[in-house]
């Protein structure tokens, strides 16, 4: 800490500090504490806040795990979010090499732009893109019944729907991480490895992703957060003829703070997304071996 | 400008229970040239902070012209810095470096243009006001350096390894550069080598430092001749460490017991027999019998009768040959292996490696010091 | 062919379908924006139309989108909430940079967790977390002060990593050389600390802007009754559907289009300078004028 004063002095070095401590506090820490003890409170009117009945329980953890629905869309949430992170991986990886190791100069440049624009393109905007693709009156169904191969429309909504959406519109957070960590690796490696008659698998397998790993990890961790915490995504999918069913957690949450009015259950449910969402960084930490500073590329 | 006395008494600085330095005293004169040498680690740098300020000392007390300075900021301090990687503004021209210490004393600019011109022309850069800083070479980047730390003024200028980035040569030619300066301004310069021919060309005085203590202050001559310690004698310059045992001393000289036999040495502190010791004789005083003798007063000191001369038999393990001399290692199958330094007679090419030899060296070409650690090589 | 051509042949044509997967949709987004058809879809094509951003129907009533006058109220909050977004988040971050930068050891790494886990938290849960506090603790309801403190959350975040990746380069001792020389703290941080940042500063509003600018999930919880740009175009995705919603898209891309081909002509002019001088480049052209 002397260190903060000696470059800043008395004053600035407080001022540094409290500004930080003072976004550590009011934005991060107390906002999330205070969200976990509602989770801990009966849903009370105004009056009744603090009095005999406002006691800590378990019971807005006890009523997600008792009902079926909201249980079977929470796993749904899961497992889809899961899926979306492989297949973001999947589809990204090639691309990232490719543009990382292979691709030079002008090319390189040109390919890397053509990515940046999908990319500021508004969430709601590229995933209505999609939505009109999939729609009633889209263009698959136009064009397979210009083609004859059906006769009426295909309702085209539901979970496969919302998982195009979301490997569209968060694909971009995986494929910027994987290039930043493939960009680093030394072209020769490939090479010494090709020369000493690696095939391509392996030298993928032995020298690119073990180098890559670091990315693969925050490209992972970034998709998953995203897509197990969309709201935008399912939201718009939804409309799709069919869509319906697709239910999301995000969803329940919102609608009982908005519609319910019931701010503890939703804090609850709230905290139980965000305990996924840490168990996941944990989990994909630990298994790629990287620390939490990693992120910061 | 005027130099300022610097005086540290019994200075120590700790980080936790480490001592980075410990019972510093030393007093450095207004307008000399002092160097600080010693390895990396030895605690050198941590001084020249402690005199800028940067630190502040953990006991004792620092005085620069007889005023306390503990509490004082870097800023506040009648001392300029120039770093070790120089830090040099990368986004200001050469002259907005210069004048950057009087733009923040609030100079007006003309002010500053015209002091910074002259003090270019004091480092022999006229004309590189304007230039960027990335436009310099390594040598006039260490001008700039030196000319913005004089733009304040300071009675002491601290120097931190200045030199060490640069390419010999031009390592060289900065030394008589730096020199000249110091002269032309008589500002105290307190500088920090662990490269002696650097202390020892340009001071006028030299502390020599380990572990955070000072081992000896003196003349640069003082401290190659006259080392006070084992450390001292093995850090500065090349020398022949022979440890052993005082057997006797009197008037001045003593006999001590090493491995290759009973010798004999200068003995200023009249050490105690039976205590350890370390005697220690440089190369170049050493002979070899039938090679390398000269005619000098030492060389017939050497052969007279009466002179106490040390012998040691041994065998000629190795030669360099430098050219105006020739280094030479005698083996010697009782103990350490000595080095000698011999000057190129024109008979040197009789030398043969393997050939028994006799190294020869008279009592007061070496010195008898209390056993203490050795410098590493 | 050999087994390399075969897998370069290979590559091509998964590129070729990667960025179809990434540009078609926008392609027929655009397309529809275009077409008269009264639903937003490319097919069947009924003609070429630019009522969508100007124009009126058969009975007379306007269909465009610069005719709206919610959605101009919608585009002016997100200017003002990007704004806000700006000055807040700006300085959260420098100051976390800052103060990280200066710290040593375990208390860094806690600090640093903190500070970057907005990052990986789902903005929803930031935008629960933002107004449950700020209801319950301080009686603030949702509203574009509110949806300027829950972006920021995590905007500063980003800025903070921003800041530094700068600072990793920043040499250190150039502070204790103006404070060395004299300067005082501020002078210090005004004359060497900010010119060195001022790329980063730029960058860091930028991003904090776009981000702002295009945030759904967080700003639906703490927007209250307002309206922003974003959730205009999701009410307008779910409810009524005209072709006025890919007009907006059209703008979108044009935006980006341009600011992504600006950023490409930069880049290769930097590329290029960086070549001819390899190391003073970047300084060079950051290089304030002298004086």
């Amino acid at each position: 800490m002397s260190e903060l004063w000696r470059r800043f002095g008395r004053l600035g070095g407080g001022l540094v500090l409290a500004t930080a401590l003072l976004w550590a506090l009011l934005l991060i820490v107390l906002p999330q504490l205070l969200m976990v003890e509602l989770s801990f409170r009966p849903n009370l009117p105004a009056a009744a806040r603090g009095g005999p009945e406002d006691v800590l329980s378990l019971a807005n953890y006890a009523a997600l795990w008792a009902n079926p629905l909201h249980r079977a869309i929470f796993w749904q949430t899961i497992w889809s979010s899961l899926l979306v992170t492989l297949l973001a991986l999947l589809v990204c990886y090639p691309v990232a090499f490719h543009l990382a190791q292979e691709a030079r100069g002008t090319r390189a440049l040109l390919l890397a732009t053509a990515l940046v624009i999908p990319f500021w393109v508004n969430e709601i905007l590229r995933t209505f893109s999609w939505f009109l693709i999939l729609a009633r009156n889209g263009l698959v169904n136009r064009l397979l019944l210009g083609l004859g191969v059906i006769e009426e429309p295909l309702a085209l909504g539901g979970v496969g729907a919302v998982m195009i959406g979301m490997v569209y519109a968060y694909v971009l957070f995986m494929i910027f991480p994987l290039y930043n960590a493939l960009e680093s690796l030394d072209r020769n490696q490939i090479e010494a490895a090709r020369d000493l008659g690696a095939s391509t698998w392996r030298i993928h397998w032995r020298v690119v992703i073990p180098h890559a790993k670091p990315g693969i990890a925050v490209g992972c961790v970034m998709t998953f957060m995203l897509a197990a915490g969309t709201f935008a995504v399912p939201q718009i999918m939804q409309s799709l003829p069919g869509g319906t069913n697709a239910r999301w957690f995000t969803q329940i949450i919102y609608s009982y703070f908005f519609d319910g009015g019931d701010w503890n259950r939703g804090s609850a449910y709230a905290f139980a997304l965000l305990l996924l969402c840490i168990v996941f960084v944990m989990a994909t930490m630990r298994l790629f071996r990287v620390g939490l500073r990693d992120i910061a590329k | 400008m005027q130099g300022a006395e610097v005086a540290l008494e019994g200075v120590g600085l700790a980080y936790g229970a480490f001592w980075a330095v410990r019972g510093i005293d030393l007093t450095v004169r207004p307008g000399e040239f002092f160097s600080l040498l010693g390895p990396s680690g030895c605690g050198k740098t941590t001084i020249l902070r402690l005199v800028s300020g940067f630190v502040e000392p953990t006991e004792g007390v620092i005085r620069i012209d007889g005023r306390d300075v503990r509490g004082v900021g870097p800023a506040a301090r009648p001392t300029a810095l120039v770093f070790q990687n120089l830090a040099l503004f990368p986004l200001m021209r050469v002259w907005e470096n210069v004048a950057f210490g009087l733009e923040v004393r609030g100079v007006a600019k003309a002010e500053r243009r015209r002091r910074a011109e002259e003090l270019l022309e004091l480092v022999a850069l006229p004309g590189f006001a304007e230039k960027r800083v990335d436009e310099l070479s390594g040598g006039q980047r260490q001008r700039v350096a030196i000319a913005r730390a004089l733009a304040v003024e300071p009675k002491v200028l601290l120097l931190d390894e200045p030199l060490s980035a640069l390419d010999l040569k031009l390592r060289q030619h900065m030394r008589a550069e730096l020199k000249a300066i110091q002269r032309r301004t008589g500002v105290t310069f307190l500088y920090i080598t662990h490269d002696q021919g650097e202390a020892f060309t340009m001071s006028d005085r030299v502390a020599v430092m380990s572990q955070g203590r000072i081992e000896q202050v003196g003349t640069p001559a003082e401290i190659y001749d006259a080392p006070a310690t084992a450390f001292v004698a093995s850090f500065v310059g090349e020398s022949n460490p022979l440890p052993g045992r005082v057997r006797e001393s009197a008037g001045g000289l003593a006999r001590i017991d090493t491995a290759l036999g009973p010798l004999r040495a200068r003995d200023p502190r009249g050490l105690a027999p039976g205590s350890a010791a370390i005697l220690v004789v440089r190369p170049e005083r050493c002979r070899l019998d039938g090679a390398g003798e000269g005619d000098g007063p030492a060389d017939r000191l050497a052969r007279a009768e009466d002179a106490p001369v040390n012998r040691i038999e041994g065998r000629l393990a190795r030669i360099d040959f430098e050219g105006a001399f020739a280094n030479l290692v005698v083996a010697s199958p009782a103990g350490p292996a000595l080095k000698v330094q011999v000057a190129n007679d024109g008979r040197l090419s009789r030398l043969e490696a393997g050939a028994p030899v006799t190294v020869r060296f008279p009592a007061e070409a070496a010195l008898a010091l209390p056993e203490g650690p050795l410098a590493r090589e | 062919m050999s087994a390399r051509g075969l897998l370069r042949l290979f590559t091509a044509l998964y590129l070729a379908l990667f960025f179809a997967y990434l540009f078609l949709p926008l392609v027929f987004m655009v397309a529809a924006a275009f077409n008269a058809s009264r639903f937003p879809t490319m097919l069947p094509w009924e003609g070429f139309t630019l009522q969508w951003f100007w124009g009126f129907d058969a009975r007379g009533r306007p269909t465009g989108l610069f005719q709206d006058a919610r959605m101009a109220a919608a585009l002016w909050n997100s200017i003002l909430i990007g704004a806000g977004v700006i000055l807040l988040s700006v300085p959260l971050g420098l100051a976390g940079a800052l103060l990280l930068t200066s710290l040593q050891s375990r208390l860094k790494g806690f600090l640093y967790a903190v500070l970057v886990s907005p990052i990986l938290t789902p903005g929803v849960i930031l935008g629960i977390s933002t107004l449950i506090f700020w209801q319950r603790a301080f009686e603030v309801g949702g509203g574009l002060f509110l949806a300027v403190v829950g972006q920021s959350t995590f905007i500063a975040s980003y800025c903070m990593l921003l800041f530094m990746a700068r600072l990793e380069r920043f040499d250190r001792t150039l502070e204790e050389a103006a404070l060395d020389l004299g300067a005082s703290h501020l002078q210090m941080v005004r004359r060497i600390l900010l010119p060195f940042l001022r790329p980063a500063i730029l960058s860091a509003a930028l991003i904090a802007f776009l981000q702002s600018f295009e945030n759904y999930n967080t700003t639906l919880f703490v927007i209250g009754a307002e309206d922003t740009l974003t959730i205009n175009i999701a009410t307008r995705v779910r409810l009524g559907l005209t072709p006025a919603v890919n007009a907006i898209g059209v703008l979108f891309i044009a935006a980006t289009v341009l600011a992504a081909i600006g950023w490409a002509v930069l880049r290769r002019r930097e590329v290029a300078v960086r070549r001819e001088r390899p190391v003073p480049a970047r300084a060079q052209r950051l290089a304030p004028a002298a004086g």
